[in-house]
């Protein structure tokens, strides 16, 4: 039976056309999901009413754990636990920077870095894509049915072949994307300055692990992402680890165990966590060799021990100003996102530096995920009227093809906004030479060696003339999503070759087909997965439904049917808290015949309730 | 006969209307279409139309236009939750069969 929801006046869908739309906010740390629902943007939580998921995943013996049951395990199943797999999104090892390492076993693949697991090697691809599919089908049990189109967030310096990974990775969780939408235009639709007069804005978001600046601008409804700067190891668990050895130190600890590491780790946390409201917080646990910590942390030490990690953030933040060649005056509103944005430190420095308040009344940790289901609900069509307001972002890196002599001629400057679509003008170089190969170059750097290789391709097929005279015209068209396509044209003959820019990272036809058959022979698994919490939704509505009929009703039944029916109620309740479907769905079988009666008598009561006392002209 | 809304619709509507930030109560209605000829209409109402019919069901008004009144006259909406799954639901006498969804109807 299909819940309705409210539309805007004159909006109503038409039966069978509601448009299930979606934003999800894609993290480094955790991952989200929202929808648009009666007009307002709620971010959708798990059957527990958690709506962060962690960004976590884990092959195990028995299939693949997500989010905090992954988690859980990270430390007891280190080397089959992903965390962060964001940053290697579309990454090869090269691009990695050695300096940060991994828990888990990197392999060599075709352009992008591939995961040892104890179930094969991985892409970070399909690990995203594990991720993407539990936050499906949250939404999918959340909006009653299949998701029409998603809305991705991907951070605004996201290179093509990020951008691409990530698109492949929704794919492959069966999430039909609408678009991919940069992270700070996310928030900072969320706050709804789309609506707002012209201005410059800054989004700061400090994550779990990444610091992200970027300064937007609108200007009649519409954004450009005019620079973004950051840090990618920054973030909410250096706080953590600052006030870790803070605490080792003050209670003179020898060095820990892993499991007391980890320990007094989460304590450190909750004590950062416990200062954004409070002045002082206690650290106190009981280490494994006996030793009593019990330390208080106040504010100000708080303060002075994560200092210049406060004033690493606005490093960034300054090179971003002045890219986008801007004072902190320019800047009409700062937004914040990200969970670590609620130490009032960070607000506190980011108020100074801009000399303003910062926005501050959406959840930082919402905030991005709310922005993309704005957007997607509009994209899908259940758009509210008079508002058609298109997004423009930027490249993040100049685009261009590789020219004689291994320099990379750049056609589209970096921070262009898109879509948009240049061409350039280049020559043959020898004479009788009859056929050109291009090579798109992504990067900022002089030579193509330097750069990142996007693709190749040939035009073939030039009349021979003397060198200089064939005018080529090569034409690069980077669409809404900032994918993109690259054409030449020898302009006497019109001859043409183009090319779609294949995933650079290296993601074949072959792989992606495989890829896609391993998860058709995954579909009983799936599909298992998936009736087993079908069946376990059908079970909590039917034990609600018995329990209140029982609360209203229950003078109906003498002692002995009432035994029998809390029975059939306490078997399926068991039976909901394990894996096997066949047994809950036999003992909600039970409990409907054994309320069969019952429901018949109360129908019979109610009947003759609503019916006495009235006369017979007034019915019908 | 009155068109109602049970108190938990009712709060529902209430605090979606408050936090959409304008809006004077909710309309109904219905229209020709759907596989089973008839569908709901369930909108915010900004206005209220000199024709309309207006109702009041535990603080919220309640408005309908004239023509879908004879489809909707006795009508209870009410609100649901199924699993994860939460909305409104029409309990409508006057429907004779619907298809299986429930977003089309036949009286």
């Amino acid at each position: 039976m299909t819940l309705f929801q409210i539309s805007e006046p004159g909006e109503s869908p038409l039966p069978h056309a509601t448009r299930r739309a979606v934003g999800i906010d894609l993290g480094t740390t955790n991952s989200l999901v929202a929808t648009v629902r009666n007009g307002s943007p709620v971010v959708l939580p798990d059957v527990e009413g958690r709506t962060l998921l962690p960004s976590v995943v884990r092959y195990g013996d028995r299939g693949v754990d997500v989010g905090h049951t992954a988690l859980a395990q990270a430390a007891s199943d280190p080397g089959n636990t992903f965390a962060s797999v964001k940053r290697l999104m579309g990454r090869g090892i090269a691009d990695l920077a050695d300096d940060r390492r991994y828990p888990y076993r990197l392999v060599e693949g075709e352009g992008m870095v591939r995961l040892a697991t104890r179930s094969g090697i991985k892409s970070p691809v399909e690990v995203s894509a594990e991720i993407l599919k539990v936050l499906r089908r949250r939404a999918e049990g959340s909006l009653g049915g299949a998701i029409d189109g998603a809305v991705v967030t991907v951070p605004a310096y996201f290179d093509d072949a990020q951008r691409q990974a990530t698109k492949d990775a929704a794919k492959l969780a069966g999430l039909p994307v609408l678009r991919l939408l940069n992270e700070p235009t996310a928030a900072a639709i969320a706050y709804g300055l789309d609506n707002a007069s012209e201005g410059t804005y800054a989004v700061f978001d400090l994550g779990g692990g990444t610091f992200d600046i970027s300064i937007l601008r609108l200007s009649r409804g519409v954004f450009e992402v005019l620079a973004t700067n950051g840090d990618s190891a920054l973030g909410g668990d250096d706080f953590d680890h600052r006030v870790f050895c803070w605490a080792i130190e003050e209670a003179g600890l020898a060095p820990l165990s892993a499991a007391d590491a980890r320990r007094l780790l989460t304590r450190s946390r909750e004590a950062k966590e416990m200062l954004t409201g409070h002045d002082s917080a206690p650290i106190a646990a009981v280490l494994s060799d006996g030793t009593r910590v019990d330390l208080t942390l106040t504010s100000t030490t708080f303060t002075t021990i994560t200092g210049t990690l406060v004033a690493k953030t606005l490093a960034p933040v300054k090179r971003a100003l002045r890219d986008a060649r801007l004072e902190p005056a320019d800047i009409k509103g700062v937004v914040l996102v990200g969970g670590a944005t609620r130490m009032p430190q960070i607000r506190r420095a980011v108020a100074e530096f801009f000399g303003q308040p910062p926005l501050t009344n959406l959840n930082p940790d919402e905030v991005v995920a709310v922005g993309a289901a704005i957007q997607a609900n509009k994209l899908i069509g259940n758009r509210e009227r008079d508002d058609d307001w298109l997004l423009l972002d930027v490249i993040p890196l100049s685009l261009g093809i590789e020219t004689m002599g291994g320099l990379a001629e750049k056609i589209v400057p970096r921070n262009s906004t898109i879509p948009v679509v240049r061409a350039q003008d280049f020559t043959t170089f020898k004479d009788g030479q009859t056929a050109m190969a291009l090579h798109v170059v992504q990067g900022e750097r002089e030579k193509v060696a330097d750069c990142r290789s996007l693709a190749r391709f040939e035009l073939r097929g030039i009349p021979p003339m003397v060198a200089g005279a064939a005018r080529i015209r090569v034409s690069f068209d980077v669409d809404a999503d900032g994918l993109l396509s690259v054409s030449a044209r020898e302009q006497t003959t019109g001859l043409e070759a183009s090319i779609a820019v294949k995933p650079s990272y290296g993601l074949t036809d072959a792989e992606i087909a495989r890829m896609l058959e391993e998860s058709f022979a995954h579909a009983a698994d799936d599909a298992g997965a998936r009736a087993l919490v079908e069946t376990r939704v059908e079970a909590e509505r039917i034990v609600g439904a018995t329990e209140s009929a029982l609360g209203a009703d229950g003078d109906l039944l003498d002692a002995e049917e009432r035994a029998v029916i809390e029975h059939a109620l306490t078997v399926v309740r068991g039976a909901a808290t394990g894996d096997d479907r066949r047994a809950l769905s036999a003992a909600i079988d039970a409990l409907n015949a054994a309320t069969a009666d019952f429901a018949a008598r109360r129908m019979n009561c109610s009947v003759a309730r609503a019916l006495s006392g009235r006369r017979v002209d007034a019915l019908g | 006969m009155a068109i109602t809304l049970t108190e938990s619709a009712a709060s529902h509507v209430a605090a979606f209307l408050s936090k959409r930030g304008k809006g004077v109560g909710l309309r109904l209605g219905v229209r020709t279409s759907g596989c089973s000829g008839l569908a709901y209409k369930l909108e915010y109402a900004d206005e209220v139309r000199p024709e309309d019919r207006e109702f009041e069901s535990h603080g919220v008004r309640v408005i309908v236009d004239p023509k879908s009144l004879p489809y909707l006259e006795g009508m209870e909406l009410d609100f649901a939750k199924e699993g994860l799954n939460e909305g409104f639901k029409f309990n409508n006498p006057n429907v004779k069969d619907q298809c299986g969804c429930g977003e089309s109807f036949n009286v």
